[in-house]
């Protein structure tokens, strides 16, 4: 008779942290290979597909990157908030706020060319910050759960956009609920010639850097990593509980703006209703995939984008349904949550009555 | 007749990492035993108690209750086997009634929860070993005592014939420990077997039929609790040597370090502090006595900056403060042991290293521009780990796996890192065994020596009389009196306690 048990760590060793996220990706995709084979196809041909046909050809390589940028940013954005223990699930909002912002900057004539791409960076941070304040504050003040208001927000916005979109904001030349496109100026310049690789790509390298920086080395990273773990021994020490939560959430809410103004200023040029297929959301299994490290969320983030780039190459090739890649997102949060206990916990065989 | 063995184990051994936690320990209880189980922090007692509750697996050794091996895996295995603990951290629900936390994990009928079958239960444990509570009173509510008191009573109603009390009376005043003793003494009485841990070796000798000692893991000593047995003894038995009691050496009191005039706080969930005037000077403590719950936390969260105050003025230092914050009340010299090691002291999911820098981070010595100096911040740790004999495997452990005796050394050595000149303690040696709290103790009168003033809140009454200049006895948030310590009796201080002034 063989029994198994959990028991608790002293320390988790580093390895875990490269080993647990590919052991989940692992076991999510054995889980969703039947319903490859639902799909009557060949769950091999389907999974190379899937995986290779993102990374076949320089194209589609930088596709991947460009993919990738705004999920790093959402990435980090849920990373940074998660650790302080405020539980943004607007990311998604929030990127919006920042896109509505750079759309709005990058399109006003009255200001000087040089500026606009600065302009649009700043006040799409802006923009994220403060719509992730809102719920920051409420959750501070009033003590009002922040899974709600951050996730309510969302819609929000989205709608608040679209109300915009089809009435005051509408692109009068298109006639589509759009916004004015931006000006040639406040295009993000592209770092390589004949793609799509914008500065967005470098900006999410920069910040995945700057948001390690922040809470590896500096004091209000280890503010909020006490904060988010233990909030009453924070504050007897003398930690001010609401201003590290508030910021937090703010840097939090830029980061996810700056996904926006990347998505506006290198993609789109323009505001529309499919700027985001979810990106705030998927920040946030990326960020637990990467167990809310900052550096774990760039590999997170490319895997996502190859996911998400390689299903309609597969889809073309093997009948398989696009919707394989929500289903993998969504089943590698649940399988990451399950190896998460590993890293506090190491499962014991035991063999009771030995003697 | 020779009475029945309850329990057997036979040659328990667990390792942790490099830490041989239990060397073939054997431990037997018989119907009707109270065993007192005594050991330093880090002997391997709540090893072996776990072990026996399925919290952790043996690598070797066998366990036998009522003579049949026990396969016990998981503390349902335990309880299905009559086997009951009650930890030193209590495992309820605090927004649920008495009744609901006794109904938590019980089958009921089908989804239905039975209410009347849980009412039964507490009704008859009641007339069996005297233990009753108001079935519908929030188990927030309750006092720690009474905390307890629900988590034998849920034991016990589960079927547990051996008991297991992890420090059962770290946290009660005397009289309810008294009341607990007349509980344990029940149970024996009705052939069931205890397991009492405690560091309070007058209790251990007051209550239990026999004491096993252990050290480093290995079961060192055993006896009859009899005439031979002595408290001395046991301290000998425990820690190998002779322990001698702290020196205190007379101080002249010096400059006021804490003032606090008509102090009031506003109630609500907790007691509030009715008008408390109290002066502390360097060189000296000053012991708060008290029941708990009679205002004592709130007085220290009030001084610690972290419960407003809503009238009266404190002056810690020289500097008067009334609105104040954690790390103003820091920056006057005042260093805090919490009461709450795990909730409010230290933050167990962090490395050790974090903790023994968490109210300090911003200092120049640990931070400089907002960047975290990890070279000295580790430095300083392994130094204080080092000075104050912490075991822990290094600075990078996680907080949480020390023991409670090494968690309070970490607490300690965070807060006298600074030398403060007022020190505010509350339980400081709650849970340590004898060597742990001589060594806080010989802190604290350091500290006094060095023209540092302590309030040191305590339910240990022996701790209080122990070290404190004076005694200030807590009733219902006021200070009744303050006693000079050669003026002090046990007498005076527990009818204080209860709210009864003498006639003068």
């Amino acid at each position: 008779m063989t029994g198994i048990r959990l028991e608790l760590r002293a320390q988790s060793p580093w390895w875990l942290n490269v080993l647990l996220p590919l052991g989940a990706v692992g076991a999510t995709l054995v889980l969703c290979s039947g319903l490859v084979v639902l799909a009557g196809a060949d769950v091999f041909t389907a999974y190379s597909k899937l995986f290779l046909s993102s990374l076949s050809t320089a194209f589609n390589l930088v596709e991947t990157v460009v993919k990738a940028a705004p999920l790093v940013f959402t990435g980090l954005a849920v990373t940074v908030a998660f650790r302080a223990k405020f539980w943004n699930i607007g990311a998604e909002g929030q990127l919006l706020a920042g896109a509505m912002a750079a759309a709005f900057i990058g399109a006003r004539e009255g200001l000087p060319a040089w500026s606009l791409v600065p302009l649009m960076i700043a006040g799409g941070a802006l923009a994220g910050s403060v719509w992730a304040l809102v719920p920051a504050v409420l959750k501070t003040r009033y003590k009002v759960d922040d899974v709600v208001t951050t996730l309510l927000l969302n819609f929000v916005l989205f709608y608040g956009m679209m109300a915009l979109l089809d009435g005051p904001w509408k692109d009068p030349l298109s006639g589509y609920p759009d916004s004015p496109d931006i000006r040639m100026e406040a295009e993000f310049p592209i770092l390589l010639r004949a793609t799509r690789l914008h500065l967005g790509v470098l900006l999410a390298a920069v910040a995945a850097a700057g948001v390690w920086l922040l809470l590896r080395h500096t004091t209000l990273g280890f503010e909020i990593d006490a904060v988010g773990e233990n909030p009453n021994a924070a504050r007897y020490a003398g930690i001010h509980l609401a201003a590290v939560t508030l910021i937090a959430a703010a840097v939090s809410g830029a980061l996810a703006g700056l996904a926006g103004v990347g998505e506006v200023a290198g993609i789109h040029f323009q505001v529309m209703a499919g700027l985001s297929p979810g990106y705030g959301y998927t920040g946030i299994v990326i960020a637990m995939l990467a167990r809310l490290n900052p550096i774990g969320v760039v590999p997170a983030a490319v895997f996502f984008a190859i996911i998400i780039t390689g299903a309609e190459a597969m889809s073309r090739a093997t009948g398989v349904p696009v919707f394989l890649a929500d289903v993998i997102q969504g089943m590698a949060l649940v399988t990451m949550l399950a190896a998460l206990m590993l890293t506090q916990y190491r499962i014991r065989l035991n063999r009771p009555g030995h003697e | 007749m020779e009475s029945p063995s309850l329990l057997e184990m036979r040659g328990i051994a667990k390792r942790f990492g490099d830490v041989q936690a239990n060397d073939g320990v054997d431990l037997t209880l018989k119907c009707g035993d109270i065993l007192g189980l005594l050991g330093e922090n880090g002997a391997g007692k709540t090893t072996l108690m776990n072990i026996l509750f399925g919290v952790y697996a043996a690598d070797a050794g066998r366990i036998a209750i009522d003579g049949r091996i026990a396969h016990i895996r998981n503390s349902a295995d335990a309880l299905a086997h009559g086997v009951g603990m009650v930890h030193q951290h209590f495992h309820l629900i605090p927004r649920l009634t008495v009744l609901e936390n006794m109904m938590v994990g019980q089958s009921g009928r089908g989804l239905r929860l039975d209410r009347g079958f849980a009412l039964g239960r507490m009704r008859e444990i009641e007339r069996s070993f005297g233990l009753r509570l108001p079935p519908d009173a929030r188990v927030g509510d309750l006092t720690i005592g009474e905390q307890q008191r629900l988590e034998i009573i849920k034991a016990l109603a589960r079927g547990a014939r051996i008991l297991i009390l992890d420090e059962p009376t770290a946290a009660l005043t005397p009289q309810e420990a008294e009341g607990l003793f007349m509980a344990l003494r029940a149970m024996a009485g009705q052939r069931m077997g205890v397991i009492f841990i405690s560091h309070k070796l007058h209790e251990i000798l007051a209550v239990t039929t026999r004491v096993v000692i252990m050290q480093q893991g290995r079961v060192v000593a055993e006896t009859a609790n009899d005439d031979t047995v002595s408290k001395k003894r046991l301290a000998e038995l425990m820690t190998g040597h002779e322990i001698t009691p702290p020196s205190k050496v007379p101080t002249t009191p010096g400059r006021v370090r804490l003032r606090i005039e008509n102090l009031q706080t506003r109630g609500g969930a907790r007691p509030s502090l009715k008008g408390v005037c109290l002066e502390v000077r360097g060189g000296e403590i000053l012991g708060i006595a008290g029941v708990s719950g009679n205002g004592q936390a709130e007085l220290a969260d009030v001084i610690a900056g972290v419960l407003p105050a809503s009238g009266g003025t404190l002056e810690i230092n020289g500097t008067k403060v009334f609105r104040f914050t954690p790390r103003e009340v820091q920056a006057l010299e005042a260093g805090r042991i919490p009461e709450d090691r795990m909730g409010t002291g230290l933050v167990t999911s962090l490395p050790l290293r974090s903790c023994m820098v968490l109210s300090r981070i911003r200092e120049r010595r640990f931070s400089r521009w907002g960047f975290l100096k990890h070279r000295a911040i580790g430095r300083f740790a392994d130094q204080q780990i080092r000075s104050f004999g912490i075991r822990a495997a290094g600075n990078h452990v996680r907080t949480g796996t020390l023991s409670g005796g090494n968690l309070q050394k970490a607490l300690l050595a965070r807060e006298l890192a600074w030398e403060p000149t007022l020190l505010l303690a509350a339980q400081p040696t709650r849970g340590l065994d004898v060597a742990a709290a001589r060594f806080v103790h010989q802190r604290f009168l350091d500290l006094r020596g060095r023209d540092g003033a302590i309030v040191l809140i305590s339910e240990d009454l022996e701790e209080i009389f122990a070290l404190s200049d004076r005694i200030a006895v807590m009733f219902e948030g006021r200070v009744m009196d303050v006693l000079d310590i050669r003026a002090a009796t046990v007498a005076k201080v527990g009818l204080l306690m209860a709210g009864v002034r003498e006639a003068a």
